[in-house]
């Protein structure tokens, strides 16, 4: 069973590698993984899809949300939430499919991003399962090249982001102010 | 302006003042250079140690003894990664450690540099959090904040990977007045609902029991644990890493639970209704099989580590909290709540109580003796007499470690240091030098066993270099006893490997190192022989050859029920 883990995290060297290292140090496999910096560029987005067993669920949320980098991981899979994934696919065709390949890739809302005398290269986004229903059909037309971007997934719940305030720590304000005019005097 | 300008070292050195850093325990490299050259004439101290392990668990052995964070230095490849095993140790136990470790010139990183090693990378799942710096304005910011990471929330090991280009580089230093990590969460408080609700819980109870452990020891919350142990008046266990959380001497301590716990607190935590558990995490070791644990017990859950709730067994009754605020609000609304609710199950509690002293009476947890030779447990109930409940005693892990926990007794919080999570073999010597430096004032002995003991001989410079007053006790056996325990109990006592065969003369052993040393053998000599290293102002070295093949009871075979112990030794039979 695929969860799917939504994390927003801080956009710093190394996080990425905490994610994946709580996963991959349980032995589980990912699936797919997307991270891009968010409207807020010291935050990034990531979306992963990966191979967990149930009951172990909830622990892995708990741990990714023990992670310092990490500001909020959700389960994003049984709640409200849109996935959708791009591919790339180029399809060699016979010059008597083309037009029925451009027919399908219609049905599929793929749009047309190169086109060779050998075949097109399409796009295509949606729901992974339907991505997959649209590289079967291509498929059938002749020798195919896929790349998938991995899922990206959006919760609809309105979660409030809880986010920790600022700790006073090492100096007091007055002492590290005299401090810092001592030293440009 | 040039006199405004600092070193990245001395901007560290700075910070660790502002820290309360006292002492630093380590070992220089090439890249730390800079920094051991303005330790030069810094008034932070540092103890240079043997092995950079070492450094490692005598930061351990100094923040278990205190509370406070404990400071290792080490430097790049080998520096680094020999402190792995300490980081993963100070990880599995919460203890409160920062890590410096030196890195290669930032240009160098990637190029397999002389002495390069990614410990950024190595160290990630060792610690609680890891910093790199490679840029000196950072260090400040990211010093204050691996201290407040290390010591807040659920404790534990944070290292700061700090390129040799930053120790050397300048800057201007600003001291930092507060940091700001606004994805670490720390859970204090408690839910005042659920609180009230698990003190309705607790007086509902039957036959209520206590279980805390190093949370209790972690929030220095043990005067907290003892009011509310007394208020409930249930009997309580503690994990081997809970030890003196309430002292050993009150009468509602029992032992500890678990694979090598007493009768009473199996039967206890097997047939109780109800399990109050504080700052503990379930583990294995205590548990027995899962699936057998504790039947008939609700649980409430007490603990600062959302990811604990839940992960081994169900918790009925949650809290995500600190100990130490949470249990005198759950103490106050118990006192609140009694006058209506306590007579209700008074009788049965009484019940209870004789319960577990009848199971006391049928299996007592006492120390084994002979005429004719040393047993171990007999030492370590000559060691709880010279300690009185109030002495440092760090232990190694195996066979010894278990009876110590057993039989010596520990009346405060703080004096009892084992790796518990880990059981990392060779702690014991360096935690011992960490907790005297700590705690000059105390009587601190490492009991360790001849196994672990040889991994830490080098530390034994690391003492005289210190005149460290501690009162090693090697508890030998001649063997890598608990291997050889399992390996007779469950692999046909074929013995492979168990045997050590060879041990050296500790006399000269500790004469070459410069200090006191001697073997006893004979039962009737070991008092006199324990209280003449004691009264010894300096460091001893107590050999102490005990029944070779005596092993460790009660045991719960792995995978076993708690209640399914094998109480004692297979009598030989008569032919």
């Amino acid at each position: 069973m695929q969860q799917i883990i939504s994390l927003l995290m801080e956009n710093k060297p190394g996080a990425l590698m905490r994610v994946t290292g709580l996963l991959s140090q349980r032995g589980y496999n990912i699936e797919s993984l997307t991270v891009a910096r968010t409207l807020d560029p010291t935050l990034s987005r990531m979306t992963i899809t990966v191979d967990v067993e149930p009951n172990t669920r909830t622990q892995v949320i708990k741990q990714m949300n023990k992670l310092i980098n990490v500001l909020q991981a959700t389960d994003v899979t049984e709640g409200p939430a849109v996935n959708r994934e791009l591919v790339l696919v180029r399809v060699r065709t016979t010059q008597q499919n083309r037009t029925a390949v451009l027919k399908e890739a219609e049905i599929f809302q793929a749009r047309v991003v190169d086109s060779t005398l050998e075949g097109f290269a399409l796009e295509a986004t949606g729901d992974p399962e339907k991505l997959d229903e649209f590289i079967d059909v291509m498929r059938s037309y002749g020798e195919i090249e896929v790349t998938r971007s991995g899922m990206v997934s959006m919760s609809l719940d309105n979660k409030k982001l809880r986010l920790s305030p600022p700790v006073p720590r090492g100096a007091a304000p007055e002492e590290a102010l005299e401090l810092q005019n001592a030293e440009h005097q | 302006m040039s006199s405004n300008l600092l070193s990245g070292a001395k901007i560290l050195l700075n910070c660790l003042e502002r820290e309360n850093v006292e002492c630093i325990f380590g070992y220089p490299g090439g890249v730390t250079l800079p920094l051991y050259d303005a330790l030069y004439d810094h008034p932070i101290r540092h103890v240079l140690v043997r092995h950079e392990q070492n450094a490692a668990f005598a930061a351990q052995g100094y923040a278990r003894a205190t509370g406070r964070v404990g400071v290792c230095c080490a430097t790049s490849g080998p520096g680094a990664t020999n402190l792995v095993t300490g980081l993963v140790d100070a990880m599995m136990d919460s203890i409160p450690i920062v890590a410096i470790s030196g890195q290669v010139t930032s240009k160098l990183m990637g190029t397999d540099a002389f002495q390069e090693a990614d410990t950024f990378g190595i160290t990630r799942s060792a610690t609680k959090h890891n910093f790199l710096v490679k840029n000196v304005a950072e260090l400040p910011q990211v010093v204050h904040e691996a201290f407040y990471i290390a010591a807040s929330g659920r404790p534990g090991p944070v290292l700061i990977d700090i390129t040799k280009d930053v120790l050397q580089g300048q800057a201007h230093y600003t001291p930092v007045t507060e940091i700001h990590l606004p994805g670490y969460k720390v859970y204090s408080e408690g839910h005042s609902g659920q609180i009230r609700r698990a003190a309705q819980m607790i007086w509902e109870a039957e036959r209520p029991f206590v279980y805390a452990g190093g949370g209790i020891i972690a929030a220095n919350a043990s005067e907290e644990l003892r009011a509310l142990v007394e208020t409930v008046d249930a009997p309580t266990v503690l994990t081997i890493l809970g030890l003196g959380g309430i002292p050993a001497e009150h009468r509602n301590f029992i032992s500890i639970p678990g694979m090598h716990g007493s009768y009473t607190a199996n039967m206890g935590m097997t047939h109780t209704d109800l399990i109050l558990a504080l700052g503990v995490r379930f583990d294995d070791r205590v548990t027995g099989r899962l699936s057998a644990f504790a039947p008939h017990a609700k649980v409430v859950h007490v603990d600062i580590d959302p990811a604990e709730i839940g992960k081994n067994r169900h918790a009925d009754l949650p809290i995500v909290g600190d100990v130490k605020r949470v249990l005198p609000k759950l103490t106050a609304e118990l006192k609140e709540l009694a006058p209506s609710m306590k007579e209700k199950n008074a009788a049965a509690r009484q019940a209870w109580w004789e319960q577990i002293r009848a199971w006391k009476d049928e299996n007592p947890l006492v120390p084994e003796r002979s005429q004719s030779e040393i047993k171990p447990q007999h030492l370590m109930a000559e060691i709880d007499r010279l300690s009185g409940g109030r002495a440092i005693v760090a232990s190694d892990v195996g066979q010894h470690q278990m009876w110590a926990a057993q039989f010596i007794r520990f009346n405060e919080p703080r004096l009892w240091l084992n790796s518990g999570g880990l059981g990392t073999m060779g702690f014991g010597l360096p935690a011992a030098v960490g907790a005297q430096f700590a705690r000059p004032d105390k009587l601190v002995f490492a009991v360790v066993g001849d196994g672990g003991f040889q991994m830490s001989i080098p530390e034994l410079a690391t003492i005289v270099n210190h005149a460290l007053p501690i009162k090693i006790i090697v508890v030998n056996n001649g063997y890598l006893g608990m291997i050889r325990q399992w390996q007779e109990l469950f692999y046909n006592n074929r013995l492979s490997q168990a045997e050590l065969c060879s041990f050296p003369d500790v006399e000269k052993l500790a004469g070459a190192y410069g200090f006191k040393g001697r073997t006893v053998e004979k039962v009737n000599e070991l008092p006199k022989a324990l209280e003449e290293a004691v009264s010894e102002p300096g460091p001893y070295l107590l050999n102490v050859k005990v029944s070779p093949l005596e092993n460790v009871f009660p045991m719960v075979p792995a995978g076993g029920a708690i209640n399914e112990m094998v109480m004692r030794p297979p009598q030989p039979v008569e032919v």
